[in-house]
This record gives structure tokens, C-alpha cells and sequence, in this order.
């Protein structure tokens, strides 16, 4: 079983996300389960969603505690919320920001986790240029179909067209693709830095 | 067919093809995303003929259907928490005016303090009314579940609701299986009236029954919840052959075959359950759970048989008898008289607090060692009561206690979605 | 006599014979068989006199001596079964109706009727429409009925939904102004001065305080619905009209029947019908009709009485007098005049008499 954790402010799509990613599992074939951290949402408040992937019946109704994997959709919650609670060693973090992840001013946090799985992707910026709309979710789905294998970028493209209409989702769609490009594009990079 | 889908709106599309005649809708959280989608499903047409009704309160919503369904029409609606509690008078007379109305119950805890999230308070608040409940532990079951129920509601004439847990299912996106319109048609007849008002025939519904009957007219209506112990294994049976899946049913047994300790419980925790059963039974400790769906009427020939065997129970509840213990336990309990089975009670998930795997597994080893505690409050913080008591104890103006507890969490309550 | 006379005579005769058939002929209203209803065209007699007329609320039943309301729910769905060749629901709230009409194991219902609950009496009526709609038989008619107690207070939440959807059912309810069934208690719809068991005539302001209380039937035309009716059990012909306009619409319809109830009021069982006319004609309990929230027609007040005379034959305004010479002047005559004003009020508001315009549209 994968186990994704999402985190967000209201209004930023947060529980969305978490269910185009379980539509794109179940698309590609897979079980999936999404739900929200059911907190009071407004606008604003960190928000956090969960997704597990499997191929098995998923039985277990408990909120994601240890995650495979992290979507970080606001930086800015970074400082302020645990966000990296019950991350194991070999988790993957994916984080919507224009910077680089050693600038992201973690310290040496980040050096308890394997360096070629922390990413981010310009998830706001893409999403602004391809749809006019700072909502990176979809986006950062791109990116994670990149960084993970779990979910193919192709179910990820299927699953924001079922959930968005017309040139919204052509839109979204385009930025995804374009998140999926950039991270496995930073991939091969830190591999190269880790080879060398 | 197999959708990846939210479990409000599988309810919605299930409902839907059971042809209900009238609906009633009135929002509350966290049911308002079933009748907003069976709302949708009316005006264009996919759901017709149907009367979709926005009501002025859940007293109406109840009491609309209970004209509807006098009048011979399949009604439906659906209700939580506060809702269930306004309704509550429509809901104790559909019942005993054998109206075979079906409501969704989108469980959700009781106030005050108000809170939105699930708990089993509402279910366990109208368990003598004279419904039928039945406990859906996922999505794929709330769905099927609705199905039967309007199909055990109309042979008894007996209103039924389906419990699913508010949010942990009915915000939840899995995959459901959901039939076709034919499939439904074949398992689920037009409704054929009892009683009906028709001007061509009148009768009178409602008279008032004095001591002279009261008993009797009573005594009636238990011999059919007794009746529905027959007809609710019956049901499922035939909904397994034509649907070609298990759903519903008195209750389920997981890894029992010779469990010393036997865990039971109500809805979507049993999901959580099963993990840690497999996890424990991989460490080679003897323990299963019993799932019961039906929980009125309540299966107490079905459960003693099935957890006679063990040593040990443990009820683990979403709901409590104040001052005093389990709710769910004590018809456990009261199942297993003359038995030496003990049973225990943990609480847990009260308000929407999660359960955890960690947590419940920690308490069934000690249980199973025979150290835990006859009552458990599940992930109590003690420190919180501690300082509240304190509180009290040192000034009498000593404050609200929600209030008090929540500055000493340091978190503030933003208010209902 | 000569042939020339008898030939005028008789010419005058006839002549007189033809003015008088063909003139309107008036009557006072004295009952259902009376003179009134024998010698009028068919077409104008009243349900009642019909002896082919349904009896939806059949005898046997379990009221007072003398019950208004009893009197009422005949004439009222008597005229709606006419008025809708026998197809008609009845949704019944809890309250004496409800309770005289159905002593186990017995029921004097005629009509396919319900009880459900005291305040849901509006929600459960449109049940049954919406039932009737979808199953493609609007040709089935709903009404439904509840006391006071049942439409104005315990029951105003679901009237008011039920009127705000425009559903499409005939409300009417029995106001007798007091929760009778439970002993005698005060309602929204308790009328100042008046003693009831939550009201007692005891203390510095006995009986009902003034200021307080609905007007159920301007609240039912603030909801602009189709119709709106008051009547009372003293005009038979008017209350059987108002019914049969009623159910020529669809939609939400309320009709308000006057109902005097003899043990509540202290009053002598032979006095209802009585203290009905005696309440319209001091203007106390303006009889009118409303379409979508304006007043359309008022009946006039025939020979009006000062409150005094509606006043004095109840017991539950007793109070009012003086107990060692009821006939005298009363005892508390400046809450005789408060009523007195409310009357006048009332009669300006509606244009109740004659020569006075309506204020009210």
C-alpha cells in the first residue's frame, strides 16, 4: 500500500487533489481511498488530505500517519504546521515552489531523508501561465506521477479531465504534463549530482 | 458497474435507481452532498417521476415522508445528528404507524458540544423507536444497503435507515460497484401499500389507542423487528444471487474460527479492526471481531452464538451511556447471559476523533493478556480532564467547559463547514 | 263578481305572483333545514340540507354539547367532498378533533383520514400532494386541519413552509382560542382578557395579557398564497362558499373557522352558533377574504352589537363583570373598552360596516 498525505490552505483544492490522485489509481487499475482531514475548512486554514493506493482491498480508515509519500501544495506551511509527521526515511516529498529544496530553509531536516526524493515543482507559476488560476493542484499531480510511478501521468491526465470541463481542464492538463517534465527532469539531475 | 466515487454520491445514484416517488431534502452536514445529487438527479430527468421536496426543517422532512407514504408513494430522506434529534417525533410515529419510509443516517455525534464529525450518538439516541438500523461498514455496503432497505421496508412496513458514518464514508472516494437500473427493477418491486389513504377505500390512520390496546397494537410491532431477524438474512441471501456480492446481513465474522478474544463493533472502524487482527494474529494471539449490521433489531441469538466460544469481548463503541458505560455493550452483554464470557467496552472515535491502528492494537494485546480495563476511553488525554478538574474545584464560576478545554488545546473551534 | 273583474284580478294576481317569484328572496340564516334552505333555488341550497351530501364526520363521535368545532369540520369537508365529487384526503393534527372523531376502536371518518403528530399537521398534507402528484392523481384533493394550538403554535413552522412551497393543500384551522383538548390553556390565538388555565382571572390583569398574540390570517396573506379565508359556524351558505372557492385553486389555501367552544368558554351549549354571529357582528372577528395578499371582499356587519353583548355570555370573560350583578355595568370597564377598540379597529381596518372604506388592502 502507497499512502500519500496532502497538505494545503483552504482553497487551494487540497481534498480535490486527493481524489483526482484516487481517480487516477483507479484508472490505471489500482484500489484507492481519498478523504479529507475532515478539520474545519475556510479559506486559508492548513487543510490536509489523505490518498492510499494498493492492490488489495483497502480496510483502514485511519488517517494517513506514516506517508510514502508528501504533497506540499503551500510552502508557506512549511514552518508552521509538522508537516513531515511519520515520514519514513525513504518517503518522497514533492513541494509546489519555485526554489530549490536545499533553499527552502529546512537545515539539515531534510538530510534524515533520501536527497533524490525531495522535488518541488513551480506548481503556481505553471498553473497561472497554463490556466490563469493559481491552483496548483492538478499540477502537482504531474509532478508526483513523475517522482512516484504509482499513478501513470496518463490516468493523472484522464482523472483532471473527468473532474474539470472543456478548456479548464485542457489547461490543467497541460500544466500537469509540464510539472511531470520538470520533475523528471530534476531527477536525472540529482541523480548525476548522486553519481558524481 | 465500478466507479471511483464519493460514498454520498454513490448513496445518491443507488437511491436513485430505487425509484423513489417523493424525497425530502434539508441540509446538514455531513449528509447534504446525497440529496443535493439526488436533487440534480430529479431536474434532469434521470430520476422521474419523483417529487423532490425542499423542506422547512428535518420535522417536516420526516413528517412529508410520513404523509407520502401513507398515501402510498416510496419516500425517502436522509438525516444526522441534530436532525435526527429534531425529527425525533415523526421518526418514533413513522414507525409506529408502519410506514415503510427509508432514511439515510449519516452518523454524526450529538451536541453540545456541537461537532460535526462522526460519531454512533445519533444512531444509538432513536435505537427504541422501532426502526430497523442497519450499520454499513463501507461505501460498496451503504450503497447495497439502501437497496435492501427498501425492499425489507415495504415487506414489513417498517421505516429502516441505513447508518454510514458521517465524512469517514460519505466524504470517502472508493470504488463501488453500482448496478443498473434493470438489476434494481429485478430485486426491488413497485411498492404495494398495506395501508393506504384512497379516497375509493377510506380508512382511518392514527386513531388514538388507549390502555385497552396499547399493549397489543405494541407487542405488534416487536413480533416484526422480530420478524426482520428472518427477513434481513433472507434478503441479503437473495441480494447476494442477483448482485453477486455479500452485503448486508445480520452480521459478519472476521478470523473467529478460534479466537480467544473476539472484538465487535459498528461501521467503517471495522475496516481499521481487520488490519490490526491481521497484524496480531501474524504474532500468533487468537483474536477475530464480529461486524454487526444489523444492530435493530439487534441479532442477539446471531452474536451469542458467535462469540459463545471466546474467552474474552471487547465492544469497541462510537457512542456511550453517560455516567455509566458501553451502549452497544450492554446488548452484548445482555446477548451472552449465563455465559462467562467477559466483555469490555472501549470508546472511541467520540466527535470525529480518528481511531488509529496503533491505538486499538495496544489495547487488544492488553486485553488479550487479560490486563485492560473493563472501560476504556480510547487516546484520552488526561491531563486536559486534570486541569479542567482543577479548574472546577478552585472557583465556582469556573466557565464553559468546551471552551475551557479548547483554550487549554490551544486550538480555536472555526465553526461548522 | 263579473267576468271583467275576475279577469283583472286575476291579471293583478298574477302579475303580483310573477314579482314575487322572480325577486330575490333573503333569509335570515337559521339552520340547515330551516325555511331558508327549502324555499331557495336548489342550486343555491347549502351542502347540508342535501340529504345525498357525504357525512364525512358521521355521528357518534365523542364531542361537547354544543361543540363548534365539530359543527365546523362537518360543514367544511361536507362542502369540500361536494366540491370535489368525493375525492379528498384529510390530514387531521392532534388535538379534539382529532381525538373526539377516533376513540379506539371506533372512527366517525367518512373520508380517507390521517393523524400523524400535534404539529406537522401542514408538512404531513404535503406528503400526501406530492404523493398524488407523482402518481398522476391531482385529481385528488388534500386538506388538512388543526386547532389553534396545532396552526399557530406548535404548528406555524410547518404552515409556513408549507405555504412559503405553495403546496397545494387546503389548510383550515378550528380556532376555538385556547388549547382545549389538554384542559384550557392559552394559545397564540387567545384573545386579550380572556381566562384560560394558563391565563387565570386572577391577580392585578386577569385573564390574557393584551399585546400579545398572531393574526393567523394576515400572516397566511403575507405569504401572498392563492387564498385566504375567515368564516365562522354561524353563516353556513358563506363558510360552504368559501370552501368551494378554496378548492376552485391550486396551491397553498388556508381557511380560518371561528369555532366557540362552550366547556372552554363557559358558555351555554346552546350559545354557539349564537356567539359566532355575536363575535362577527361586533366586529371582533372580521369575516373576509384574500387572494395573493390583498384582501378581495369583506362581510359586512349586518346590525352591529357593542363587545359587551358577545362578552357577557362567557364564562371565561366573566371577570369583566361584576359577580354579584352580571347584568349590571362591568366591573372593569376600561378592559371593556380595550376590546371594545379592537372591535372598532377591525371594522375600520376591513371596512366591516356599511359606510366605512377598507384601510386594509
Amino acid at each position: 500500500m502507497f499512502q500519500v498525505r496532502i497538505h494545503g490552505r483552504g482553497g487551494q483544492g487540497v481534498v480535490t487533489a486527493a481524489e483526482m490522485l484516487s481517480v487516477a489509481a483507479f484508472l490505471d487499475g489500482h484500489r484507492s481511498q481519498a478523504f479529507p482531514s475532515f478539520g474545519s475548512e475556510r479559506t486559508g486554514a492548513p487543510v490536509v488530505s489523505f490518498c492510499r493506493i494498493s492492490d488489495e482491498e483497502i480496510r483502514t480508515r485511519e488517517p494517513v500517519l506514516a506517508p510514502d509519500a508528501l504533497i506540499i501544495q503551500d510552502s508557506t506551511l512549511l514552518h508552521q504546521v509538522d508537516l513531515f509527521s511519520g515520514l519514513g526515511p525513504d518517503a518522497y516529498v514533492l513541494v509546489n515552489t519555485s526554489r530549490s529544496f536545499d533553499d527552502l530553509g529546512l537545515g539539515e531536516f531534510p538530510k534524515q531523508f533520501r536527497h533524490d526524493r525531495l522535488l518541488t515543482v513551480p506548481a503556481t507559476e505553471l498553473a497561472l501561465a497554463h490556466t490563469g488560476r493559481p491552483v496548483p493542484n492538478a499540477v502537482l499531480l504531474g509532478g508526483f506521477a513523475a517522482i512516484s510511478d504509482v499513478v501513470s501521468i496518463d490516468a493523472v491526465a484522464r482523472a483532471i479531465e473527468e473532474r474539470f470541463r472543456g478548456p479548464v481542464a485542457v489547461a490543467n492538463i497541460a500544466a500537469a504534463a509540464e510539472a511531470y517534465r520538470i520533475v523528471r527532469e530534476e531527477e536525472k539531475e540529482l541523480a548525476r549530482a548522486q553519481a558524481d | 458497474m465500478l466507479r471511483q466515487i464519493e460514498g454520498s454520491r454513490a448513496v445518491a445514484e443507488t437511491v436513485a435507481l430505487c425509484r423513489p416517488e417523493v424525497v425530502c431534502a434539508y441540509p446538514i452536514s455531513p449528509q447534504t452532498h446525497i440529496i443535493e445529487a439526488i436533487g440534480v438527479l430529479v431536474r434532469t430527468g434521470d430520476l422521474s417521476p419523483c417529487e423532490f421536496i425542499n423542506v422547512e426543517s428535518e420535522f417536516a422532512a420526516m413528517s412529508v415522508s410520513i404523509g407520502a407514504s401513507a398515501t402510498g408513494a416510496r419516500s425517502y430522506t436522509a438525516t444526522a445528528s441534530q436532525g435526527l434529534l429534531f425529527m425525533i417525533e415523526a421518526v418514533y410515529n413513522a414507525a409506529g404507524l408502519g410506514l415503510p419510509v427509508v432514511m439515510t443516517l449519516a452518523n454524526r455525534a450529538i451536541g453540545a458540544p456541537i461537532n460535526i464529525w462522526n460519531d454512533h450518538s445519533d444512531a444509538m439516541a432513536v435505537r427504541d423507536s422501532g426502526w430497523i438500523q442497519l450499520f454499513a461498514e463501507t461505501n460498496q455496503e451503504a450503497a447495497d444497503l439502501h437497496i435492501q432497505a427498501f425492499r425489507l421496508a415495504e415487506e414489513l412496513s417498517l421505516p429502516v435507515m441505513v447508518c454510514m458514518d458521517g465524512f469517514i464514508l460519505t466524504h470517502a472516494i472508493e470504488q463501488v460497484d453500482l448496478p443498473t437500473q434493470a438489476q434494481v427493477d429485478a430485486f426491488l418491486p413497485p411498492y404495494e401499500p398495506r395501508q393506504v389513504l384512497d379516497p375509493e377505500d377510506p380508512v382511518s390512520i392514527g386513531a388514538m389507542v388507549g390502555p385497552e390496546a396499547f399493549e397489543e397494537v405494541r407487542y405488534l410491532a416487536h413480533l416484526r423487528q422480530i420478524q426482520a431477524l428472518e427477513s434481513i438474512p433472507a434478503i441479503a441471501q437473495d441480494f447476494s444471487r442477483q448482485f453477486g456480492r455479500e452485503s448486508g446481513g445480520l452480521l459478519h465474522r472476521y478470523r473467529c474460527e478460534d479466537a480467544e478474544t473476539i472484538v465487535v463493533a459498528l461501521g467503517s472502524v471495522l475496516g481499521t479492526i481487520k488490519d490490526v487482527i491481521d497484524e496480531l494474529r501474524d504474532e500468533g494471539i487468537r483474536i477475530g471481531v464480529v461486524g454487526i449490521t444489523s444492530f435493530r433489531p439487534f441479532p442477539g441469538d446471531a452474536v451469542r452464538e458467535a462469540l459463545q466460544s471466546a474467552d474474552r469481548v471487547i465492544v469497541v463503541e462510537k457512542a456511550f451511556s453517560v455516567g455509566f458505560g458501553g451502549v452497544l455493550s450492554t446488548d452484548v452483554a445482555m446477548s451472552l447471559t449465563g455465559l462467562t464470557v467477559g466483555v469490555s467496552t472501549i470508546v472511541a472515535g467520540l466527535g470525529g476523533r480518528p481511531i488509529t491502528g496503533a491505538s486499538l492494537r495496544v489495547q487488544f494485546e492488553a486485553a488479550s493478556r487479560g490486563d485492560m480495563d473493563q472501560l476504556v476511553f480510547l487516546d484520552l488525554d488526561h491531563a486536559l480532564i486534570e486541569q479542567e478538574l482543577a479548574r472546577r474545584s478552585t472557583v465556582r464560576r469556573s466557565g464553559p467547559t468546551a471552551e475551557n478545554v479548547l483554550r487549554d488545546v490551544g486550538a480555536v473551534s472555526s465553526g461548522p463547514i | 263578481m263579473t267576468d271583467t273583474t275576475d279577469r283583472s284580478d286575476t291579471a293583478e294576481l298574477e302579475s303580483k305572483l310573477a314579482e314575487a317569484t322572480s325577486a330575490p328572496v333573503k333569509f335570515y340564516q337559521v339552520g340547515s333545514f330551516a325555511v331558508g334552505n327549502r324555499l331557495v333555488d336548489p342550486s343555491r341550497r347549502t351542502v347540508q340540507s342535501d340529504l345525498e351530501r357525504t357525512n364525512s364526520l358521521d355521528s357518534g363521535h365523542r364531542a361537547c354539547q354544543g361543540c363548534g368545532e365539530a359543527l365546523g369540520a362537518r360543514y367544511a369537508l361536507d362542502a369540500a367532498m361536494r366540491a370535489t365529487d368525493g375525492k379528498l384526503i384529510a390530514v387531521n393534527a392532534t388535538g379534539c378533533l382529532e381525538v373526539f372523531s377516533t376513540p379506539y376502536p371506533e372512527t366517525s371518518w367518512r373520508v380517507p383520514w390521517l393523524h400523524s403528530l400535534f404539529g406537522n399537521a401542514p408538512s404531513v398534507a404535503t406528503g400526501v400532494a406530492a404523493a398524488l402528484r407523482v402518481k398522476g392523481r391531482s385529481d385528488v384533493r388534500v386538506v388538512s386541519q388543526a386547532g389553534d394550538g396545532g396552526t399557530v403554535d406548535i404548528g406555524f413552522g410547518s404552515l409556513s413552509g408549507m405555504f412559503e412551497r405553495n403546496d397545494d393543500v387546503l389548510f383550515i384551522c378550528y380556532d376555538n382560542e385556547a388549547y382545549m383538548n389538554t384542559g384550557v390553556q392559552r394559545s397564540g390565538a387567545t384573545p386579550p382578557a380572556a381566562r384560560t388555565a394558563t391565563t387565570e382571572a386572577v391577580g392585578q390583569r386577569p385573564g390574557a395579557p393584551f399585546g400579545q398574540g398572531k393574526n393567523l390570517p394576515l400572516l397566511a396573506m403575507a405569504h401572498e398564497i392563492p387564498y385566504v379565508a375567515t368564516a365562522t359556524v354561524a353563516d353556513l351558505h358563506d363558510l360552504e362558499a368559501k370552501v368551494e372557492r378554496a378548492m376552485t385553486f391550486r396551491g397553498a389555501r388556508y381557511l380560518h373557522l371561528f369555532v366557540p367552544c362552550p366547556l372552554g368558554w363557559g358558555a351555554a351549549s346552546s350559545d354557539t352558533i349564537r356567539l359566532a354571529r355575536l363575535a362577527k357582528e361586533s366586529g371582533l372577528f372580521p369575516v373576509f377574504e384574500a387572494e395573493h395578499g390583498v384582501v378581495t371582499a369583506a362581510s359586512k356587519i349586518r346590525r352591529q352589537v357593542p363587545v359587551e353583548d358577545y362578552l357577557r355570555p362567557q364564562g371565561r370573560y366573566r371577570h369583566l363583570f361584576d359577580r354579584e350583578n352580571p347584568d349590571g355595568p362591568p366591573a372593569l370597564p376600561e378592559v371593556v373598552a380595550q376590546l371594545q377598540a379592537i372591535a372598532d379597529r377591525n371594522i375600520a381596518r376591513f371596512g366591516l360596516l356599511e359606510d366605512v372604506p377598507a384601510e386594509v388592502r
